[in-house]
């Protein structure tokens, strides 16, 4: 009888305790360079603000629930959602065509404009897309910015430039890297906080919305948080939160009057949306972009050869110097072979390009070329070094007793040994070389992997994308093992 | 280490330097030919004299190699060239002889070691015996008046090592000196014409 009573009890409890907890909304953001919508907070960095924040706040409380924060990068969070791994995505997500098809989207809670922002030089003869036929201008990739900027590349003859992030832009544009940026007034006037040295032009190229994407799935919830929203809008609760980060102006009273009246709102104006991708079926999508993808192989592929051509030479100089070299020379390389190897190739990239922008402003091309050359000649020179060690002494003295010199030696006989030794370990890197140049898109080199992001997310799928994307990588690195494997055969290297 | 290690060797002789493993056979062949670098006494080759203590300066270092040839005790062919281009390297790139007549003085020197008809062939091809004529070849190729060689009768069969003796005999008949470094016993008795005893590198 006490027994049962305890048992009971302690049931009881249990279930108290569950029902008591909360539940929670994960959301999705990328606090990156995310102000104003989401960003660590400067004087606390582990919490994070931003007007998305409040909303997402507005939203959770209003489904009894606690928002939970799911870092993601920018470009992947619809993906991300779809994939269950957030409830909600916001963070300043535009809302486009092949968003409202592939995804659940909340009303537009906020209008901004496409806005060209230019040196304050360049103020008087730079005012629209058409004033840049021959001039860089930036913008972030997979945006409606981007996509206004590709089709302004065949219009108008201007080049486009995708970035990872919406701050380099605008850095970049002050030190003439860059012509003019494209992106949302939002962001435009809050880089000018912290950058100075370029205008805003009034003209507004496009107008889109921002708005909150769930999965499909997740309709219902959908609607319930348009509901929120839209009391939000009718009793200034957004209002307030938009003045309280200075980002409301006369476009949202329009917006909001247009939704609470149950107007329809497009996505998008000022960019004809009847040819997006998203507007296709995706076989003719894939056609559409496989050009682009194609070019972009071509960058892919050049860049890789070039880099790994300079770290090869570079490599044998470095293991050279470390097997010959005095103890200085041994030294100094030993140690620019453990910083290359230590530290990781992105670091290394960001340094090259933005880091030295001040002392050395090197073309992003060369820059990518430049680091991923210094990094992989440090792992070639290992190779080489150790293939050199590889070679029997006993050959070496056969050679010096014939009567070669030291150098004879190396170039005749240890050489073309230890370069018969080091092939495969070489093919292997250069193979690792291709894969990771799809890190210089950070320095905005479109290379084959970008491409396929904004590829993806233009159609809002990673299916055919992706499998075009690894069939290109594949079709340039199985040559180049085969060749290698043709090779190694021809020379039959006896372990 | 080797101390006290005092010998005369005459143009034309066969020498063969005997003891256990470790007394020094093959540091002193290693010392002749400026491989191993000795702290006090001298060693003089048909005038090339190389001193204690110092580094070998690099003219003297050039002309001993035109004195002195080593074959050693695993051959060290050069892996990636075949035979023919193991004789021919160092008379082309270090002594400045044409290829064509390179070439025809290998094969020559081939032959004569009756290993001709594997001159196209790489080292791991080559079976023991027919690699260490290939390596007596190479070092002949450059003409040195001195041939060092170290355990040459090392991973030989008895049929082979009589060939071995009888070419180390027409050798000598070519006013070449040779010093062996052995513990072949029977070798030594039937082919050199003095035997040298080394025990914890000093003579015995």
């Amino acid at each position: 009888m006490f027994t049962r009573a305890i048992t009971l009890g302690w049931l009881v409890f249990a279930t108290v305790t569950v029902s008591a907890q909360p539940r929670v909304l994960r959301w999705a953001g990328d606090p990156e360079g995310g102000a104003p919508y989401v960003e660590a907070d400067p004087s606390h960095p582990d919490q994070l603000v931003g007007f998305d924040v409040d909303i997402v706040a507005l939203l959770a409380s209003g489904l009894g629930r606690t928002p939970e924060f799911v870092n993601v990068r920018f470009e992947s969070i619809s993906q991300s959602v779809a994939r269950g791994d957030a409830d909600i995505g916001m963070s300043g997500i535009e809302d486009t065509p092949a968003r409202r098809l592939a995804m659940a989207v909340t009303m537009p809670y906020y209008e901004f404009r496409e806005v060209l922002s230019v040196r304050d030089a360049d103020a008087g003869r730079f005012r629209s897309l058409a004033d840049l036929r021959g001039k860089s201008v930036g913008t972030l990739g997979g945006t409606i910015a981007y996509e206004i900027l590709l089709r302004a590349e065949r219009e108008h003859g201007l080049r486009a430039v995708s970035y990872d992030d919406d701050v380099h832009p605008y850095s970049d544009l002050v030190i003439g890297r860059l012509d003019a940026v494209l992106l949302d007034n939002v962001l435009a006037e809050r880089r000018q906080r912290t950058i100075a040295g370029y205008t805003i032009q009034p003209q507004t190229v496009a107008i889109g919305h921002y708005v909150g994407v769930l999965s499909q799935e997740n309709a219902p919830l959908r609607d319930r948080m348009n509901e929120i929203l839209r009391a939000a809008m009718s009793d200034g609760t957004l209002e307030r939160i938009f003045r309280k980060w200075s980002v409301w102006n006369d476009d949202q009273p329009k917006l909001h009057a247009q939704v609470l009246a149950g107007q329809p709102v497009a996505a998008v104006t000022g960019l004809d949306e009847s040819t997006s991708v998203a507007t296709v079926s995706r076989w003719e999508a894939a056609k559409r972009y496989l050009p682009s993808l194609l070019r972009a192989s071509v960058v892919t592929i050049a860049l890789s050869c070039l880099s790994m051509g300079l770290a090869v030479v570079l490599g044998v100089l470095i293991a050279t110097g470390r097997v010959y070299g005095g103890r200085l020379a041994r030294g100094s390389l030993t140690a620019y072979v453990e910083l290359m190897r230590g530290t990781p190739l992105l670091l290394q990239l960001f340094v090259l390009y933005y880091g030295l922008a001040e002392a050395v402003r090197l073309p992003a091309f060369v820059a990518a070329l430049l680091g991923l050359a210094l990094n992989y000649a440090a792992y070639e020179s290992e190779i080489y070094r150790s293939a050199l060690e590889a070679i029997p002494t006993g050959q070496l003295e056969a050679a010096r007793t014939l009567g070669l010199s030291e150098r004879q030696v190396l170039r005749l006989v240890r050489a073309p040994q230890a370069f018969r030794l080091a092939l495969a370990p070489m093919t292997n890197d250069f193979v690792a070389l291709l894969k990771d140049s799809s890190l210089v898109s950070v320095l905005t080199v479109l290379e084959l992997t970008k491409q396929t992001q904004i590829f993806a997310t233009n159609l809002g799928s990673w299916v055919i994308p992706g499998t075009l994307c690894a069939g290109l990588y594949l079709a340039m690195s199985l040559p180049l093992a085969g060749l290698a494997r043709r090779l190694e055969r021809r020379w039959k290297v006896v372990a | 280490m080797l101390s006290g290690v005092s010998l005369d060797v005459n143009r034309g002789e066969l020498v063969a330097i005997m003891g256990p493993s470790g007394s020094g056979k093959t540091t002193v062949l290693r010392a002749i030919a400026g491989l191993e670098r000795f702290q006090a006494g001298r060693i003089a080759v048909d005038g090339v004299v190389l001193a204690g203590g110092a580094d070998i300066p690099s003219p003297t270092l050039r002309e001993l190699r035109r004195k002195v040839g080593m074959v050693f005790q695993f051959h060290c062919l050069f892996e990636h060239l075949s035979a023919i281009d193991n004789v021919c390297l160092a008379p082309v790139h270090a002594f400045g002889i044409t290829v064509p007549e390179a070439r025809r003085r290998g094969l020559e020197l081939l032959a004569g070691f009756g290993v001709e008809h594997r001159a196209a062939a790489l080292p791991r091809q080559l079976s023991g015996g027919e690699a260490q004529r290939v390596a007596i070849a190479r070092a002949l190729a450059v003409d040195p008046p001195l041939l060092l060689m170290d355990e040459p009768t090392a991973s030989l069969d008895p049929a082979r090592r009589a060939e071995l003796g009888a070419l180390m005999q027409e050798l000598q008949r070519q006013r070449r000196t040779l010093v062996i470094a052995t513990h072949d016993e029977d070798f030594a008795s039937d082919f050199a014409t003095r035997v040298v005893r080394l025990r914890d590198g000093a003579l015995a």
